[in-house]
């Protein structure tokens, strides 16, 4: 079980966390138009990388708050956590 | 019987507690401190089971977990537990156990009769042999496999045991409580550092129980007991024999199982069976010893033959001689300290030594002893059936190739060593990348990935002094830097006989004319013609050699096999050991009971149970539950004998007729807040939000990005900044972290706290043309009427002193409204409506009545908004607003989803009115077609129209708006189901939504 510090409430393990996706994708903005090729790679394409990856958790029985993670797909290694509104840095 | 194989005056039992148990009917004596295999080798029983594959006799080969052979049916307290090892089950009174894996008995086994056929079961046998003609594997190959070749016997009764999850965090984890890990828990205990000693063994201790040495001018078991007594005494340190920590897993999280009850005749009142814990450490020791390997041989797996190291736990810890004419095979001076204990109490050993001239204190001790040694020598076969008689013993070249003169001597048993595997599974688990030690013909842990130090034995590490310097040194070197605190211990003087180097030497070769059975895997029969096949066959990495010849995959999982297995693989490919690679270690490193895997989520605690506030009230009032999620709802109220569908049509027709009051208190509740909160709902609903009044309601769809629907409800605005949104039962916890995604990572800038309500609100929905005339009387001060209180208005009032919130609101599709109150007022509100309601001929309905009045309305719910369907399947493309953007919006200009022909909710009733429709048939156009007969829709939902009295359906199907008026035919084929329908509109009760606003 994977242990990940929760910016908001530090050391959690994982069962209190919700998985939520690639911290990367941006949704389109609001009323602009959005090419089918973009759309489609917002809603359903992703890459599933082996390594390094940003992704988003919810700490759902914890503080609610939606947090990213910079984890290792293969190895588990979590190197960093970030609030909502922190950049990542890819 | 008579203890015949016990000493008087050797071992850690308690002579003053006798102990009765049975084996296979059978009536023994033990003491309190004995295993059940200590104990039936006192009584003089080797014989305990029959072999998997060969069904040839078994008795004992170790003393602890790595255990191949003595595996029985246990019986306690009326229950039964199948593959127990008699090596790990302590003795209690009363106990009972039996042999598995023979009928009719051990002593005379029929499926021993393999044996004599084993020349026709090789490896890969199963997957050779039980493959043609297909139709025979279930009905003829798979029974008689089962039969031939299961192990014990599940229990099929419910365990009334309790089992125990634990979550802990600690400093150091520390696995066995040997040498090594009775020093680096003291050492990290003294720096004040939180610590764990786990032991998987009654007895803490390790090999100090039986190794001859001294340590501080101690005992190695009283020095053993003087430092868990003190570490017993500190509050920082949590001390736990029987507790086997057996997974490593991702950052530093080790499960360990606690047995705690099963070393006794029953559980004590409220204590579990056994406990299993979660342990976040941020350091891990692993302690965990070294096995003995096996040395290989002609029959080497018959009763008698067994571990050089187990003997002497027995004899030293059990006061047990496993024979009294022992023969010592090994190729290592362990053989010796067990040859030097027999000595001393009374029985001539013989040691045969593979090494030509080995020379040690060890080796000195046993010469000036007088023990008869015999260098150079090896066993090649043992013989006897079911017992050691005897052996055939030789001389062997210096190359090991060549045998001399067989000779025959007597003896019964045969205890070998083929030198010391550390135990790294932990390690291996850990991600811990193994590498082979030459010196030691074995793999260790290398390095590191997690938080992880492995010491001692378990590191290779074989000499008493050095494996308590280092980890005295590793205890108080990772402690230091957790606490910041040095209370450095004084290292106490080690005094141990020196040892000599091993003998590569491992496997005899056969006599010429022989064709022994040679084992590598005991459980699993694996010999090593086996796995000369599989590489013959062409079988060469060794997961696959594993595999196919089943090598250390039984329920020992090759603790004694593995390493001499890969020994044989490359010494075959002519490979080194390590090219060779190991199998995966993978947890559990031993059995864990599936009943301390699911602890106590059993029966009604799988899940949480939910209950409204009104709950008792429908427990009284004879409700039938149904699980809605984790709520409990009430289905429907039964009246004396009546059936679910009598019941739930009694109460729809009330509803239409009357008014009926129906607990929604379930329903998703979240409260919103915030200048910016009709801002949200504008962009997570697909219909306009920014223009609804203060003390209206409006019915709201939301989507995913992908267009799909993903929940409705009514949202009501509350105040100016204050709306109260409702959503499904099912989709209440997704709904909210959906809007808490979007507020805090899509649109931070939007100024809105959403928080859930569900509890703190208890609903009910009162519906039916008369309950205008109950609200008047619930809310005598307020105005209710049509005009008052419009279709989706909304209004506060005061229900005989409590305050409550008044929705005009409607699922039925009848003149309906929902009242709300805080939920300890839940009951009050219901009793009172009841009360008041009687004069209306008010009757509470449950979820089959509110199902049928929404399904004959056509109104959707669950099942068409099952998370496949768009707002047009739903014929809801009403709500979809052009003016403004919304959530998955873009989506719904895909192509598919444009479709002239596209899907779309309709009604279907079948011609005959009277045959119901089950829900999930497929709608086709012409029953008799040629399979696969094209799907053109399904059925989501049916119900018993009410209103016509007559079976109504809601249908998914396909250009559903142009078939109003078709006639299709429902298939069941699970149903064995044809029947002729019409499709109809969906909203089959009043079309035009009259009656809501009425």
């Amino acid at each position: 079980m994977l242990y990940i510090k929760c910016p908001h409430c530090g050391m959690r393990s994982q069962n209190e966390f919700s998985y939520g996706g690639d911290a990367s994708v941006k949704r389109p903005e609001l009323n602009k138009e959005v090419s089918d090729q973009d759309w489609d790679n917002f809603v359903y394409n992703r890459k599933s990388l082996r390594g390094k990856h940003w992704e988003l958790w919810q700490h759902i029985s914890g503080c609610r708050q939606w947090i990213k993670v910079e984890r290792d797909t293969a190895t588990h290694e979590i190197f960093k956590t970030l609030k909502a509104d922190e950049e990542i840095s890819l | 019987m008579t203890q015949s194989f016990r000493l008087n005056d050797v071992g850690l039992i308690n002579r003053e507690k006798k102990l009765s148990f049975k084996f296979n009917g059978v009536t023994y004596y033990g003491y309190e401190g004995d295993t059940l295999a200590s104990a039936l080798i006192a009584n003089g029983i080797h014989l305990v089971g029959r072999s998997f594959k060969y069904h040839r006799p078994r008795g004992f080969f170790g003393a602890g977990v790595d255990e191949p052979y003595a595996i029985v049916q246990l019986y306690r307290n009326g229950e039964t537990e199948p593959n127990v090892k008699a090596t790990e089950q302590e003795l209690f009174e009363g106990l009972e156990a039996k042999s598995v894996n023979c009928w009719p008995s051990v002593n005379f086994d029929i499926g021993a009769i393999n044996n004599f056929l084993k020349i026709f079961l090789p490896a890969g046998f199963y997957y050779k042999t039980f493959m043609w003609p297909k139709s025979f594997w279930y009905k003829v190959y798979e029974p008689f496999i089962r039969k031939a070749a299961g192990l014990g016997v599940a229990s099929t009764k419910h365990d009334k045991e309790r089992y125990e999850h634990k979550y802990e965090y600690c400093d150091l984890l520390i696995a066995g409580s040997g040498p090594s890990g009775l020093a680096s828990a003291y050492a990290a205990a003294k720096n004040g550092a939180r610590v764990i000693l786990a032991e998987d063994k009654s007895r803490f201790g390790g090999t100090l129980l039986t190794s001859d040495v001294n340590i501080g001018n101690q005992t190695g078991k009283e020095w053993a007991d003087g430092i868990i007594s003190e570490l017993k005494e500190m509050p920082n340190v949590t001390v736990k024999n029987r507790s086997q920590v057996f997974g490593y897993y991702d950052h530093n999280m080790l499960v360990m199982s606690e047995r705690i009850s099963d070393h006794l005749p029953s559980t004590k009142k409220f204590h579990p069976k056994q406990r299993l814990w979660y342990i976040r450490a941020k350091e891990v020791l692993i302690s965990s010893g070294s096995i003995e390997r096996p040395l290989v041989f002609g029959n080497n797996d018959t009763p008698g033959v067994m571990l050089s190291s187990a003997a002497k736990e027995y004899l030293k810890v059990y006061g047990v001689l496993v024979g009294k004419k022992p023969l010592i095979f090994t190729n290592n001076d362990s053989g010796y300290e067990t040859a030097i204990e027999f000595k001393k109490n009374g029985v001539d050993p013989i040691i045969l030594d593979t090494r030509k001239d080995p020379q040690s204190e060890i080796v000195d001790e046993a010469k000036n002893l007088g023990i008869e040694i015999k260098f150079s020598y090896v066993v090649v076969a043992a013989q006897g059936y079911k017992k050691v008689k005897s052996a055939d013993i030789s001389k062997i070249s210096d190359d090991k190739e060549q045998l001399s003169t067989i000779e025959n001597i007597k003896c019964d048993c045969i205890c070998v060593s083929g030198f010391w595997t550390p135990t790294i599974h932990l390690a291996s688990q850990s991600g811990n990348k193994t590498q082979f030690k030459e010196e030691i013909d074995a793999f260790i842990p290398g390095e590191s990935k997690q938080n992880e130090k492995t010491l001692g034995a378990a590191n290779g590490i074989y000499t008493l002094d050095e494996t308590l310097k280092s980890s005295f040194e590793a205890g108080n070197e990772l402690s230091k830097k957790i606490t910041n605190t040095e209370n450095k211990v004084s290292f106490p003087n080690v005094v141990e006989k020196k040892s000599t180097v091993h003998d590569k030497f491992w496997c005899v070769p056969l006599p010429k004319g022989k064709n022994y059975k040679r084992f590598l895997d005991f459980q699993n029969d694996v010999a090593v013609s086996d796995i000369e096949i599989a590489l013959r066959e062409g079988y060469r990495s060794i997961e696959h050699v594993k595999r196919y010849t089943t090598l250390g995959m039984a329920t020992d999982q090759g603790k004694t096999s593995n390493l001499n297995g890969l020994q044989l693989v490359s010494k075959i490919e002519n490979k080194v050991v390590p090219a060779v690679g190991h199998t995966t270690f993978r947890p559990p490193y031993t059995p864990v009971s599936i009943g301390a895997i699911v602890g106590r989520e059993v029966g009604k605690h799988s899940k949480p149970t939910r209950k409204s506030p009104m709950h008792y009230w429908h427990e009284k009032n004879n409700a039938v539950f149904v699980d809605a999620g984790v709520w409990l709802r009430p289905r429907y109220y039964k009246q004396g004998n009546e059936t679910l569908f009598e019941g739930s049509k009694r109460e729809a027709k009330n509803v239409r007729s009357n008014v009926g009051v129906c607990d929604v208190t379930t329903l998703g509740k979240i409260d919103i807040k915030g200048p910016d909160a009709a801002e949200l709902l504008n962009r997570v609903y697909t219909n306009a939000w920014l223009k609804l009044p203060v003390g209206k309601a409006r019915y709201g769809v939301m989507l995913r990005e992908d267009g799909i629907v993903m929940d409705d409800g009514t949202t009501t605005r509350i105040s100016e900044n204050h709306y109260h949104m409702t959503t499904t039962t099912a989709q209440a916890a997704n709904v909210l972290s959906h809007l808490e995604y979007y507020l805090q990572l899509v649109w931070p800038d939007l100024n809105v706290n959403v928080v859930s309500s569900t509890e703190q609100w208890a609903g009910a929905a009162i519906a039916g043309p008369k309950s205008r005339d109950l609200l008047h009387k619930l809310f005598p001060n307020s105005d209710v009427s049509n005009e008052g209180l419009p279709f989706m208005g909304y209004m506060e009032g005061d229900l005989f002193g409590v305050k409550a919130r008044i929705f005009r609101i409607s699922f039925s599709g009848e003149l309906a409204y929902e009242v709300n109150v805080e939920s300890d007022y839940g009951n009050f509100m219901w009793e009172k409506i009841m009360e008041i309601g009687e004069e209306f001929k008010i009757q509470p309905y449950g979820t089959e009545a509110l199902s049928t009045l929404r399904i004959e309305m056509g109104h959707v719910a669950g099942s068409e908004l099952d998370g496949r369907t768009i707002p047009y399947d739903n014929s809801l493309e009403g709500l979809l607003s052009k003016k403004k953007d919304f959530i998955g919006k873009r989506s719904l200009t895909r192509e598919a989803f444009t479709a002239e022909d596209r899907q779309k909710v309709v009604g279907v009733v079948p011609l005959d009115k009277k045959t119901s429709i089950p829900e999930g048939s497929h709608l086709v156009k012409d029953s008799k077609a040629a399979l696969p007969n094209p799907k053109l829709g399904y059925i989501s939902a049916s119900c018993w129209s009410v209103e016509y009295d007559n079976p109504f359906s809601l249908a998914i199907l396909k250009d559903g708006k142009n078939m109003i008026g078709e006639k299709l035919f429902v298939m069941s084929p699970l149903k064995n189901k044809v029947i002729p329908v019409e499709i109809v509109s969906s909203h089959y009760v009043d079309p035009k939504g009259e009656r809501v606003r009425s």
